[in-house]
């Protein structure tokens, strides 16, 4: 039995996945690129995220799908080039998603083990596999794919710790993504179980009929509000916060002393914008200032409380990257 | 002697039996018996003696069959002619949750065809897990003249075409029931298929089919049916609709509203809330999907009286519950979401203290980034403020051996305590320790504890306690739980009235299995999956008890040795023969 390997394995894959995951987001934030054109990264990360999120009716019987539950979310980070568009590095990725989390995780053994009393490593390690599919598990006992702990009554043994205790000292990571991957539980009846997955599905897309919520921008005399409901993408609100704050930023560019057209010319108006000037940053739950589009508009939306449309200068703290891309290409 | 041996010969020594049996003639008999309606006291005054036996067979009306396996049609025809209600229950309980394939079986034609030739006068069908197609429910509109009620619960099979079947035909109907099944919804139109003479309707539930229906129909359906007393709408009607139906039905004694978040001007909240003060009978509400909390204060004129409370499918922050139930001082029963946290726990506990049962589900299974839920801080909050709770289901994240214990201490008359540790094998979350005490201060404490469902991080202590104080325990349910066979054997032989036992992914096999031999015949089923019962193990099970059914569903792939998924039930039928080729009878 390679105990110890499979068991080194299972404990490592909790842990670390979690580091992996946790490491991830400040990086992410501090990503500059943004990226607004779909790519074969988008398209798995997408497709993934999509198959995380499917409601699936399984026939009785059937297996859920393997649900690559992931917890944090992946960075977003793309490597294409800026299109200059700084006002708000757009990070159109997983428009369509409900939410926005993509598997962090790697390996086949998903992410829970059962601690059960008296199992050994290999059935805990076995336990691990929850909806995975028959080809994982190979084992000594050969495994009916439908039974999620099982071999044969084994003396009690220690406690497995490791394997207890990281669930519950990652409770709020881990907990979750169990209940997902085991057939029939927790038991709940299937017509509310869809019902609910669609509920939070429904949820998430239409919270309140209507998301207003406050644009200020750096040195305009009043604010406005904007629906966010009415927007899908970054490029959209972005669009239209150029529009509303056209007259400030041509005001503004005149006492900086840049050329003042006559009439209002859009592809100046984005000049300016583009120019790096201007930065679009908003106020999260936790009433941080976040650089908009690092994450999945679904996730913005939920997350954003306000809008503030800072000086370029002011905002190098958030994006330094972004502002130099943004320089360059002005 | 005994005492009332002594007194019958001494006051009638020359009393012979057939004078006995004259004085007590049989019509007079069999009218006192159709006086008892509970099927356990029936069955106990039919053990009697053979008058009194027949007496009941020909007295009795409706008949319950926990498991529709457990007897054929034909002899349940044979014993009780005169039938005019049945209940019939089908697959195990655990195919609600997908572990039992699809074509299972517990098919209701044969026993329709049955009942058609010798119940011509059938007038209620209540289904559970029984596979139903709509060429049966057609069968069943056009074959019974005096239909009157249909309820169908966690059956599938059908389609909506099926119901449109059952409003063309049946001109007596005065309930349909349609709840939670696996209904193919092909659309509204069936409502609209009942006649427009049509008006003996009392029970219309409709709540959870998805599809929009005929408004226009539903109202005129609810002006004309004058004694209906439970409605229950889908999530398509609107508030808007749902005042209009009201003005027609303040009789109305339990509602189920449709959609409950729509825009509403200050003039139709003024109307629904008027309306609603109107049905002074209404003790039960339901529905309230998608429930905004703006809206909620029209509910407060019928809160007074409500005795029934469902908001399973609104999912209400801690302080929207907490306004709510200020106003519902006589609540006995509560259906809530975990949205509402251990705070809105509180507000339970603190506003109802009439409270009898709390349901409370989970929301959210599959986000991950919303870790809420409710903890044992809400079930303890509840516990002190309501003594009278004796039925729970409780699905949380975690739980304590300390809680538990200081809630059966607050509420010591549990009968239903069904707790679902979300997290499989998941322990006392202060202590580290197994849930074993938790479940032992409920079975010593509970005395009255007739079900039981356990989770979290179990031992073979667990079974220790179950087999030893739960002398009135007649269902259990087991998952992830238990470390050896020992366990299940505890079970098996200390619980002497165990019925139902059904029992997943735990350590138990041949052993456990076989302890059970002489206790299975007592009782209705034994469901085990994901264990370690062998093929060989059911096979003498099979042969040493020739009354029970031993069926074993196999999963593809699996060791051919073991046996995946056991169900075990008496029958007086002998094996079935609609088996599907993954149903193996032994």
């Amino acid at each position: 039995m390679s105990t110890p390997l499979e068991h080194d394995y299972i404990g490592l894959s909790e842990t670390s996945s979690v580091e992996r995951s946790s490491d991830k987001i400040p990086s992410s934030s501090s990503s500059s690129s943004s990226s607004t054109h779909p790519n074969e990264d988008k398209t798995t990360r997408t497709s993934l995220n999509l198959k995380g999120t499917e409601l699936r009716l399984g026939l009785p019987g059937s297996q859920s799908p393997e649900r690559k539950v992931s917890l944090f979310c992946k960075d977003l980070e793309s490597n294409e080039r800026s299109n200059g568009f700084a006002v708000s590095p757009l990070k159109n990725l997983m428009s369509g998603a409900k939410r926005g989390f993509s598997d962090a995780i790697d390996g086949p053994n998903g992410k829970w083990v059962f601690p059960m009393n008296g199992k050994s490593d290999v059935e805990l390690a076995k336990g691990a596999i929850l909806a995975s599919p028959r080809a994982v598990l190979e084992g000594k006992n050969k495994l009916p794919s439908g039974r999620e702990v099982g071999g044969p009554p084994q003396p009690p043994k220690p406690v497995q710790d490791k394997n207890i205790l990281v669930p519950s000292a990652n409770e709020h990571s881990n907990a979750p993504a169990s209940k997902a991957q085991v057939v029939g539980w927790p038991p709940i009846r299937s017509f509310r179980k869809n019902t609910m997955a669609s509920n939070s599905a429904k949820n998430s897309e239409d919270a309140a009929g209507c998301l207003y919520v406050k644009v200020s921008m750096d040195g305009a005399p009043y604010l406005r509000k904007v629906d966010l409901k009415t927007y899908k993408t970054y490029k959209e609100i972005s669009s239209a916060l150029e529009k509303m704050f056209t007259c400030f930023t041509l005001g503004h560019c005149s006492s900086n002393g840049l050329a003042v057209r006559d009439g209002l010319s859009e592809s100046r108006l984005m000049d300016l914008l583009h120019g790096s000037e201007y930065v679009l940053t908003y106020e999260d739950k936790d009433g941080d200032w976040m650089l908009v589009g690092d994450v999945p508009w679904e996730m913005f939306i939920d997350t954003c409380k306000r809008l503030r449309i800072v000086k370029g200068s002011e905002a190098i703290g958030l994006a330094p990257r972004a502002m130099e891309k943004c320089k360059n290409q002005s | 002697m005994e005492p009332s041996e002594l007194k019958r010969s001494k006051d009638s020594p020359n009393l012979d039996e057939s004078t006995r049996r004259s004085s007590f003639p049989d019509e007079v008999l069999e009218r006192v018996l159709s006086l008892l309606k509970s099927h356990r006291d029936r069955s106990s005054v039919s053990l009697v003696c053979k008058d009194w036996y027949n007496a009941e067979r020909w007295s009795r009306t409706h008949v319950f069959i926990g498991n529709c396996y457990s007897v054929s049609p034909e002899i349940v025809a044979r014993r009780f002619p005169k039938i005019r209600s049945v209940t019939l229950k089908g697959k195990p309980r655990f195919s609600d949750f997908n572990l039992v394939p699809e074509n299972w079986g517990a098919d209701i034609h044969a026993w329709l065809v049955v009942f058609a030739a010798k119940y011509p006068f059938l007038e209620e069908l209540r289904l559970k897990r029984m596979a139903i197609s709509d060429e049966s429910l057609e069968f069943l509109a056009v074959s019974f003249p005096n239909f009157k009620a249909l309820s169908l619960l966690s059956c599938d099979g059908f389609s909506t075409n099926g119901l449109a079947a059952i409003a063309t035909h049946c001109k007596n109907l005065t309930e349909l029931d349609i709840q939670e099944n696996g209904i193919d919804d092909k659309g509204g139109s069936w409502l609209s298929c009942f006649p427009e003479s049509f008006t003996s309707l009392e029970v219309l539930n409709f709540a959870n089919l998805s599809s929009d229906i005929n408004f226009d129909a539903l109202e005129r359906l609810v002006g004309r049916c004058k004694s209906m007393r439970v409605l229950k709408l889908n999530r398509s009607v609107s508030l808007e609709q749902l005042q209009r139906l009201l003005v027609n039905a303040p009789q109305l004694a339990e509602l189920g509203t449709g959609s409950f978040s729509e825009e509403l001007t200050f003039r139709q909240c003024v109307e629904l809330e008027s309306a609603l003060s109107n049905c002074k009978n209404m003790y039960t509400l339901s529905g309230l999907w998608d429930a905004k909390g703006i809206y909620l204060p029209a509910l407060y004129p019928v809160c007074t009286h409500l005795t029934f409370l469902n908001l399973s499918y609104a999912a209400l922050r801690s302080d929207e519950l907490a306004k709510l139930l200020a106003h519902c001082p006589r609540l006995k029963r509560l259906w809530v979401l975990d949205t509402v946290e251990d705070k809105g726990l509180e507000a339970v506990g603190m506003n109802c203290p009439l409270l009898e049962e709390l349901r409370v589900f989970p929301a959210d299974l599959f986000d991950e980034e919303i870790i809420h839920g409710v903890t044992e801080a809400g079930f303890v909050a509840v516990s002190f403020g309501c003594p009278r709770l004796h039925y729970v289901l409780y699905f949380c994240c975690q739980m304590t051996n300390a809680a538990v214990a200081t809630i059966v201490q607050n509420c010591p008359d549990f009968t239903h305590f069904r707790l679902c540790i979300m997290n499989p094998g998941q322990p006392d979350h202060i202590t580290n320790e197994p849930m074993d005490e938790a479940f032992g201060a409920v079975v010593k404490t509970c005395t009255k504890l007739q079900r039981l469902s356990v989770s979290g991080r179990l031992t073979d202590l667990t079974f220790e306690y179950i087999g030893r104080y739960a002398k009135n325990l007649e269902t259990l349910s087991v998952a992830f739980a238990g470390s050896s066979d020992w366990g299940m054997q505890c079970v098996m032989g200390g619980c002497s009235k165990l019925r139902k036992l059904e029992i997943r992914d735990c350590p138990f096999g041949n052993a456990a299995l076989l302890s059970g031999l002489e206790k299975y015949e007592s009782m209705r089923s034994l469901w085990m999956s994901a264990c370690n019962v062998t093929m060989n193990g059911c096979r003498l099970l099979a042969r040493e008890m020739p009354r029970l059914n031993v069926e074993v569903m196999k999963e593809d792939g699996s060791d051919d040795s073991q046996a995946d998924k056991v169900y075990v039930y008496r029958s007086i039928a002998g094996p079935r023969r609609d088996a599907p080729p993954s149903v193996l009878t032994l």
